[in-house]
């Protein structure tokens, strides 16, 4: 099923919690919608649904407009952050549920509602929990009940909400390579809420970051961290080290690091921002140099280390293992920096 | 290792709580006190009636009357509480309104308001000249100094029992789950009856026994309102305390324990209902 959102517009008293929102889902795509507390994620997520509504704007599925169209004829499975499990309800009948509230007519045959629970039980790897009450499970195993329930109307979309958010770090990743498993061999358009950068660029096809209910970029994960569109994005995803500097006819100007490598920028004249990732900067030892380390962690893969640039800006930078080992760097070594990649914003 | 272990010597497992020897003995003695003396004194006094002597006082008609009008009244009015109880609990909990806390902090009046007052209250609003009472009389509807008077009195004393236990529950209760059953495709009807009321009905239950249990009990508010007419709207307990002025104190015990114990059975039955449904959600 393939969503297009138009125009959307949703209004909380005089806060805009959406704003002239546009984004098209491919059908059978894998999207995150990412951004921080308060971006408007979530109620997008549940426009999509119909558990909420828009003040203006459409949503479509495969094309036909959903206004007016009630949650249940959607053909949509929520998947929400508190798993919102019926807690007086078996897992098996909380999966049993959507089947069981169907119209008369349509109703299937209890043997078959049974093979479909059980068999959706299999998928989501709980089928010996049937009889458990939800109070009885871990966190993960309703996540895994409340997909289950979700699944069982054969959605065409399936939407969740912070899907790992109640989580804790471990099962979270497991979880997380399972859905993508999952999503792969369901086939459906899947479009899922965080606020964890990792999970969406790990687990999505495609990123939409938002911020303050407006869309400031969607792109696959990679484009998203190499090219990122706004100083928000920039900001938001990865670690960036954020530098004021000038532009003066397409090349900049950042007393303290050497930025010759740097392709020209379309950026005007005059002062800009300028957004450079740890490992596009590269640091040689030089007596001479205009930086002193000031920090040095070795925790990791990667060497992490801080500089200071003369006018006391603190720059990130990371090294390899390797380079640490051949040609260390100590904490008050005069380096030079040169700047390979960054994204300049005017200012 | 384990030697060390076996050093040690046997203890009663300490408690996280201390004090529990303490506080239950407390318990006990307290409840004793308040609540088992008086009721056992209670059976015992009308023991010494004598099975045939009991059987009379409580077989005349006068007396199985009363009873009738005390348990179909209680019953009515506690049925018409839950009803309307659940209504305003459902209110105050979902909908933000101008003047909600008004409302909140008016059902609890019945609680506080002294009974005779509120009978008294109801009555003049209720005779046949009151405001409501003269509404009613061009169709020969009279609810003063009939059963119907009493039902009315019931349900005022008994509002907040319902409202005020199923409140917090539905306070709790996760509105998600809402949301996903009717994601899930349930209609509305569905996601009251699968969903809410599963969750509400044993606080609902023990909301509509207790309004019962205090509707049985009540004296005050209703001998003003029921005109207490032998045969016709007088109730149990003004019959005991009828008894008791004419020192047939062993009669008026008699019916005493008739009613504690028709109570106490409908009160089990309420409970047996309420395992009974949960057990029945459970296993559908």
């Amino acid at each position: 099923m393939r969503i297009d959102v138009k125009n959307l517009t949703r209004v909380f008293g005089d806060f805009y919690a959406l704003r002239d929102v546009d984004l098209s889902v491919k059908s059978g795509e894998l999207v995150a919608l990412l951004g921080p507390s308060g971006s408007g994620k979530t109620t997008l997520l549940r426009i999509i649904a119909g558990l909420d509504w828009a003040d203006s704007g459409d949503i479509q599925f495969n094309g036909v407009s959903t206004s007016g169209r009630p949650v249940g004829d959607r053909q949509v499975g929520f998947v929400f952050q508190h798993y919102a499990l019926f807690r007086h309800m078996t897992v098996y009948e909380n999966v049993a549920f959507g089947l069981r509230v169907r119209p008369r007519q349509q109703r299937l045959p209890e043997p078959v509602i049974r093979e479909r629970v059980n068999r959706l039980l299999q998928l989501v790897q709980i089928d010996w929990l049937a009889d458990r009450m939800p109070a009885q499970l871990s966190g993960g195993q309703r996540q895994r009940v409340a997909l289950a329930r979700a699944l069982a109307i054969e959605p065409s979309v399936l939407l969740l909400d912070e899907p790992f958010g109640a989580l804790d770090a471990k099962v979270r990743k497991e979880l997380r390579r399972w859905l993508r498993r999952l999503h792969e061999q369901l086939g459906m358009t899947s479009v899922f809420v965080t606020h964890d950068q990792e999970e969406a660029l790990e687990l999505a096809d495609r990123v939409v970051v938002m911020n303050k209910g407006r869309i400031e970029q969607i792109d696959t994960p990679a484009q998203l961290y190499d090219t990122p569109a706004t100083p928000f994005v920039s900001g938001f995803l990865g670690d960036n080290n954020a530098l004021d500097c000038h532009v003066a006819a397409g090349s900049v100007l950042l007393p303290g690091i050497d930025t010759t490598a740097l392709e020209r920028v379309e950026v005007p004249n005059g002062p800009a921002r300028l957004y450079a990732r740890p490992h596009d900067i590269a640091v040689v030892p030089d007596a001479e140099g205009e930086a002193t380390i000031r920090f040095v962690s070795t925790v990791g893969a990667f060497v992490r280390l801080e500089a200071e640039l003369p006018d006391g800006r603190i720059v990130e930078l990371t090294r390899t293992r390797e380079e640490q080992n051949e040609d260390p760097l100590a904490i008050g070594v005069r380096v030079g920096l040169r700047l390979y990649r960054a994204q300049v914003f005017a200012a | 290792m384990t030697q060390t272990i076996s050093r040690i010597p046997f203890r009663a497992q300490p408690s996280v709580i201390p004090g529990f020897g303490l506080t239950l003995g407390l318990t006990v003695f307290w409840l004793s006190l308040i609540v088992l003396v008086p009721l056992s004194s209670l059976f015992l006094k009308s023991a010494t009636l004598g099975w045939d002597a009991f059987w009379a006082a409580i077989s005349t008609p006068r007396v199985v009357h009363a009873l009738r009008v005390s348990f179909s009244t209680a019953a009515i009015a506690a049925g018409i509480n839950t009803v309307f109880g659940l209504i305003v609990a459902w209110v105050l909990v979902r909908y933000r309104f101008p003047g909600r806390r008004i409302v909140d902090a008016l059902v609890d009046i019945p609680f506080a308001l002294p009974t005779a007052i509120a009978g008294i209250a109801l009555t003049t609003l209720w005779a046949e000249n009151g405001w409501l009472g003269a509404l009613l009389a061009p169709f020969g509807i009279k609810v003063a100094f009939t059963p119907a008077g009493i039902v009315i009195a019931l349900i005022f004393i008994g509002l907040p029992f319902v409202v005020r236990t199923v409140q917090p529950v539905l306070e709790d209760f996760e509105r998600e789950a809402e949301d996903a059953a009717e994601s899930l495709g349930a209609n509305p009807w569905q996601v009251f009856t699968k969903v809410i009321w599963p969750s509400i009905m044993p606080a609902t239950l023990t909301g509509m026994a207790l309004a019962f249990a205090r509707a049985l009990g009540e004296y005050g508010s209703v001998i003003f309102i029921a005109g207490n007419l032998p045969m016709k709207s007088e109730i149990a307990p003004l019959l005991i305390v009828i008894k008791l002025e004419e020192f047939a104190y062993a009669e008026a015990t008699a019916i005493a324990v008739t009613m504690l114990i028709a109570s106490f059975i409908l009160l089990l039955c309420i409970n047996i209902l309420q395992r009974w449904a949960e057990r029945r959600e459970r296993r559908r």
